[in-house]
């Protein structure tokens, strides 16, 4: 049996160009209030480069290539770890007015009348 | 263990990670799912990461004496890099959160142009297509961590004016054509194995050192208040440059994430370029300030101050309030005592609702996450489309520390640098208060009609104190007053 991954030309633009699409469609429907958390959220997904920098790293073979396979694993740890605990914190704070499921909620916000 | 077996694991959480992440990002759309996205995405990169391990079994012949040192380095690197960052995103203020955002997008950009040198350096790429992808992806990245870092530095204030010199458009030309010139030169010897008039290495050290300056040039010139434009092309640009090293490594997960971001950060810039009437380019390689020498229509009428608690106290008596806050509020730390004065307001039953700009702050979307940081909850927060009709109804606007984004002169002057750019009607209320620190002019450095305008006064002072006194004015009624 054989799980190595080869991805060629064509079907690597098919890829890229599925993705792409997906990318457009999904993030063009989040509305404006969440511009910054989704852009720290989509600075977060990409912080996947880690893995390769990991897997650069565990293949390296001199120390020139350990140096910057560290250096790659070290900044994709950061992406990943950084984005994530800002697009958490801020995410957190968004909250709607007025205590809508819970009646006897002792929240500070006023609640609007229509 | 036969090798298929970490493969197939590695395979199956890879793309677990890449449903995950776009899964993740979907929830992100509204804002009573979108904690639950970022926890989704996270797990998704969580398994990534520790299925990379894995790697361990596959590696090449020639590593293999490396591998303990290697496994030893990827654990202190993951721990160090994450640990530091993760510490410093959980106590960053949220007025700083444009900086901190570029600052780990450069670090995104800097590892897959990291990823891109051990490639090159290693001579392991294979064939034309994967040593040009390798180059384009190792520049997209490289200027993407420069280019981050100088908007990072500008944003914090470590550099406080955009450098601008004469011919630098040429000069950033000339760094973009030889970095190209270089990279193409790799691939001819690489391809051809031609003696290289300088040893390959250098080579690759040069074409990393002409991207890096490229992307520190290309950022210098552009201002401030563009950087919403520019903070969107670099999250887009590491994406890119992630989704092509993935090639390179033939990991589709890295593909697929990468190129979602790329579209993702695309698409946000040319939202964001929109929303400044500009194109992508013209804030990129133009400077807003230069043409500056354009006549100013006349403007009549006078700038009428009026007292803070006079203000505060209108607004009480009045039905309807929408508020205008800006970049200036934020400067003034006074988005908390906004909070209270609207929550004063609303006690003694004035509907108010917030009007943002699409490019109010310093990142997309960023006074939206202040006001939500000061406790204001998100329906009733409105953005421009939203909102423009109702100015027409509202008894009061209040501008706090914004200028160009309520200029009129945008929508009836044709001779204005500003003109076409969508702007928030605030000039239709009935009445119209602006606070600010001074008779200075805004951003684009022009005068803004709707000071001037009649039905418009003027309330000067740094925005927390001015909201302090309308608090005091208000309170000093009592909420006998009301009903």
């Amino acid at each position: 049996m054989d799980f190595a991954i080869s991805i060629t030309g064509f079907v690597a633009l098919y890829i890229f160009m599925l993705a792409a699409f997906g990318g457009w469609v999904i993030i063009g429907r989040v509305p404006a209030i969440l511009h910054t958390p989704l852009m720290s959220g989509s600075n977060f997904v990409h912080g996947i480069v880690v893995v390769g920098g990991i897997f650069a790293l565990l293949n390296a073979s001199s120390v020139e290539e350990q140096a910057i396979g560290f250096f790659a694993v070290l900044l994709g740890a950061g992406n990943a770890a950084g984005g994530y605990a800002v697009t958490d914190r801020m995410l957190a704070m968004f909250q709607v007015s007025g205590p809508k499921h819970n009646k006897h909620s002792h929240s500070a916000h006023h609640i609007k009348k229509a | 263990m036969p090798t298929f077996i970490p493969q197939m694991i590695i395979g199956v959480t890879d793309l677990a990670a890449a449903f995950l992440f776009l899964y993740g990002l979907k929830r992100m759309s509204s804002p009573v799912t979108a904690p639950s996205g970022i926890f989704v995405a996270g797990l998704g990169m969580l398994v990534a990461v520790l299925a990379s391990f894995l790697y361990i079994f596959s590696v090449s012949a020639a590593a293999r004496p490396f591998l303990s040192v290697n496994i030893g380095l990827a654990v202190i690197a993951l721990i160090l890099g994450g640990g530091i960052a993760w510490w410093s995103g959980k106590k960053v203020a949220m007025t700083s959160m444009p900086q901190m955002v570029a600052l780990y997008n450069g670090m995104g950009g800097g590892a897959a142009g990291a990823i891109a040198a051990v490639e090159l350096f290693g001579n392991k790429t294979q064939g034309a297509t994967q040593l040009v992808v390798t180059l384009v992806g190792a520049l997209i990245g490289a200027v993407s961590l420069s280019g981050s870092l100088i908007a990072w530095a500008k944003l914090d204030g470590v550099i406080k004016k955009p450098l601008r010199a004469t011919g630098q458009q040429t000069f950033n030309g000339i760094v973009m054509l030889a970095t190209l010139t270089v990279g193409g030169y790799i691939v001819f010897v690489a391809q051809s194995s031609a003696d290289p008039l300088i040893a390959m290495p250098q080579l690759i050290s040069l074409f990393f050192a002409l991207a890096l300056l490229f992307g520190i040039a290309m950022t210098l010139p552009i201002g401030g208040a563009d950087m919403p434009v520019v903070i969107s092309i670099y999250n887009a640009f590491t994406g890119l440059a992630v989704g092509l090293e993935g090639f390179v490594l033939q990991n589709p997960a890295l593909m697929i994430a990468g190129m979602v971001v790329g579209a993702a950060g695309m698409l946000l810039t040319l939202l964001m370029a929109k929303a400044m009437n500009r194109s992508v380019s013209n804030v990129v390689f133009t400077n807003f300030g230069t043409p500056a020498k354009h006549k100013q229509g006349d403007i009549k009428g006078s700038l009428k101050p009026t007292e803070a608690g006079d203000a505060g106290i209108f607004m009480r008596y009045a039905s309807k309030v929408i508020i205008v806050p800006g970049y200036g509020l934020a400067v003034a730390q006074g988005q908390q005592k906004l909070y209270e004065f609207v929550k004063l307001l609303q006690a003694a039953g004035v509907d108010v609702k917030f009007a943002i700009h699409p490019v109010a702050g310093r990142m997309p979307g960023q006074m939206d996450v202040l006001l939500a940081e000061a406790g204001v909850p998100y329906d009733m927060i409105f953005q421009l489309e939203d909102i423009n009709d109702d100015f027409a109804s509202a008894d009061v606007a209040l501008v706090i520390g914004a200028n160009d984004v309520v200029n009129p002169a945008a929508r009836d002057d044709k001779s204005s640098p500003i003109f076409g750019m969508p702007i928030l009607n605030a000039d239709k209320a009935k009445k119209v208060y602006v606070v600010k620190r001074g008779e200075g002019k805004g951003y684009a450095g022009i005068v803004n009609a709707l000071f001037y305008a009649e039905n418009c006064e003027m309330v000067y002072g740094d925005a927390q104190a001015v909201l302090v006194k309308m608090i005091e004015a208000v309170r000093g009624l009592g909420l006998s007053a009301a009903a």
